[in-house]
């Protein structure tokens, strides 16, 4: 894929759950994504036991699974959207296990992904997932920490696909009043370590929080737990997109 | 020593979110350079034995021998200081984590033993604790809730999913994701993302070592079996290790039935078999479903409350070398039972597990060694409340 901010100074690249709270509902949100101006929607898979993630992600994700949210339904989720924008599915590994990588990164490509989002594959488990993606043309987008050293920086970024998910805390997901103080120093790290587009996530929640991302040379900002929480609050969430949209132009 | 080893077979792995990757590799560092060190290794002896009370007993139950027609050896975890297994591999990581210079302790426990291994461990060394435990847990293991309270650790319930062992577990690593620069996270049992199953069974392996010792000393001879109850694995691994080169010795695994194999409410993920799957960091036996949604464990006993297991059990297992067997909540009361009846201990809802298959189940064994892990006391409401008391 390539990252394509349409202008903007960054891309904006929204979060949603696939199945909250319904299937049909989560299509609508997509597309009110799309509608608000993202560049790039994130597809979460719900998992029974979401590690990276805090209160808000997990609800939603225990609310979809309750709701009957299953792997080929939320696919389904991905297929409606793809043709509105390009769709990076984020689950975690045991779902891309449980399929085995090889028919997992085709069913992605036959609904119409773009790339994939493991949050509990680090670059030692990834081979066999990549290898499969790679063969299936989807990119298997790596994360990075503020934790991660320069030298391990390098080898993920030498293997990354599509562009590099760049945590900005050392944390789960979740909003955050401010923005870490490390986020613009693992920014710069992360660029100076790979080829493909940096993009920051874990914590964003507001337009202004956005556009500092997009200062410190992100080229891509993820907004995940607040868009989230508009969707359980029945919120506005083309309002909102537009409102990040507009800090990045 | 051993390895530290990554994968048993093509189980373990380290599953974990980015953040946690640089701190595995310095714990494991750390981990290697204390086992070279003998200041490390004789302070822990030190602890093991003038504060924990190693060598734990090696006791010959007669009248439990008499009523399962062989002779019956109780390893005696129970007599442990805080009554249970679980202090071995405490005081092992708490001295570690001071090495590493951490002050701030996480824990995630289900019985709560564990937790009140961990507190006390935590209390002796200076260091903050702060302990995880599903809100069904806190409510029937009340008494080791106030203990290690008592002890100075702050005690958090965990509301996610059913409340129990798993998802104290899912929250202790989302604690160490966001505190991993000045945490260090006691894991509880042989499970975990690489180093954690290898350290753990290190620091259990003591108590097979002991027993075989002890057992050769007194009987002149090893067991035809050994066995324990798996919760995540680390007393069954504990005492399994010293044995493993021993082709003779047969190697048994007791899991929880909970309301029976078929009902699919247990805690059997071992006995049960089926795909491999990823849970708390590592590839291992799990309960599942047909897409990889982790499934509901359940037991009358917390600690063996668990839809995963060790990574090197599920190794074991596949290369034949243990075997793993369940056994349900009305088996395990009914053990509890008789046990304390015919032997005046009381043993954990945990254990008395391992006791029904060893007393219940026909065997041409001649002399079974069984690792009592841990003393009853915890589970005196719950019993008593179940037996209709
Ligand atoms: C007395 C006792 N035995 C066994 C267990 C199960 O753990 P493991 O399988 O790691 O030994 C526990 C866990 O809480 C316990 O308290």
């Amino acid at each position: 894929m390539k990252l394509d901010a349409g202008g903007k100074r960054a891309a904006f690249m929204p979060y949603l759950m696939g199945g909250f709270p319904s299937l049909e509902a989560s299509v609508a949100v997509g597309e009110a994504c799309a509608d608000g101006g993202a560049d790039v929607v994130e597809l979460g898979i719900p998992f029974s036991d979401p590690l990276a993630d805090g209160p808000v992600i997990q609800a939603a994700g225990s609310a979809a699974l309750r709701a009957g949210a299953t792997v080929d339904g939320v696919l389904g989720v991905c297929e409606r959207l793809a043709p509105r924008l390009p769709v990076v599915v984020m689950c975690y590994a045991n779902l891309v296990l449980a399929r085995g990588p090889e028919a997992f990164a085709a069913a992605l490509r036959e609904h119409g992904a773009s790339g994939l989002i493991v949050p509990d594959l680090p670059m030692e488990e990834a081979p066999a997932v990549l290898a499969a993606c790679d063969a299936a043309g989807v990119d298997l987008v790596p994360l990075v920490a503020p934790t991660t050293p320069d030298e391990r920086l390098a080898a993920i970024g030498a293997r990354a696909r599509g562009f590099v998910y760049t945590v900005s805390v050392v944390g789960i997901t979740g909003e955050r009043e401010a923005l870490a103080d490390a986020f613009a120093d693992v920014v710069a790290r992360a660029k100076r370590a790979t080829s493909v587009p940096v993009a920051l996530g874990f914590g964003i929640s507001t337009p202004a929080q956005a556009a500092q991302a997009a200062g410190a040379g992100a080229d891509g900002v993820i907004v995940g737990s607040r868009l989230v929480r508009a969707v359980a609050d029945g919120d506005d969430v083309r309002a909102l997109v537009a409102g990040f949209a507009a800090a990045l132009s | 020593m051993t390895d530290v080893e990554h994968r048993f077979g093509r189980y373990g792995g380290q599953y974990v979110p980015e953040t946690l990757m640089p701190a595995l590799g310095e714990l494991e560092a750390a981990w290697r350079t204390a086992v070279a060190d003998p200041g490390y290794r004789a302070e822990l002896d030190e602890l093991l034995r003038d504060f924990a009370g190693r060598p734990s007993a090696l006791y010959r139950a007669r009248r439990l021998g008499e009523h399962a027609g062989r002779t019956l050896y109780l390893k005696r975890e129970d007599l442990n200081h805080t009554g249970s297994h679980k202090i071995n591999n405490a005081l092992g990581q708490g001295l570690l984590a001071k090495r590493m210079g951490k002050q701030r302790v996480i824990a995630e426990t289900g019985a709560g033993q564990h937790g009140v291994a961990s507190a006390t461990a935590c209390a002796l060394l200076g260091l903050q604790c702060v302990v995880y435990m599903g809100v069904e847990d806190t409510k029937r293991q009340k008494p080791n809730v106030e203990r290690m309270e008592l002890l100075g650790a702050r005690v958090v319930p965990v509301e996610g999913g059913t409340g129990t062992l798993k998802d104290a577990t899912s929250e202790a690593i989302r604690d160490w994701v966001t505190n991993v620069r000045d945490t260090h996270y006691i894991i509880g049992s042989v499970v975990g993302p690489a180093p954690y199953p290898a350290i753990v069974r290190d620091l259990q392996r003591v108590i097979g070592d002991e027993a075989r010792a002890q057992l050769l000393e007194r009987e002149g001879r090893l067991p035809d079996r050994v066995i324990a109850c798996v919760g995540g694995g680390s007393n069954a691994i504990g005492i399994f290790t010293a044995f493993v080169g021993d082709a003779d010795v047969e190697l048994i695994g007791v899991e929880a039935a909970g309301d029976g194999l078929a009902s699919g409410r247990h805690g059997a993920p071992l006995t049960v078999g089926g795909r491999a799957g990823v849970l708390h960091g590592s590839l291992s036996a799990v309960m599942q479903d047909a897409e990889g949604q982790i499934t509901e464990a359940h037991s009358i006993s917390a600690g063996l409350d668990y839809p995963g297991s060790g990574p090197e059990h599920a190794h074991l297992r596949d290369t034949g070398r243990a075997s793993y067997v369940a056994v349900t909540d009305e088996e395990a009361l009914r053990a509890f039972a008789t046990v304390t009846r015919l032997e005046g201990i009381i043993p954990a809802l945990e254990t008395a597990h391992a006791f029904h298959y060893a007393l219940e189940e026909p065997s041409d064994s001649a002399l079974d060694l069984i690792c009592l892990s841990g003393r009853g006391d915890k589970d005196l409401a719950q019993v008593l409340a179940r037996l209709g008391a």
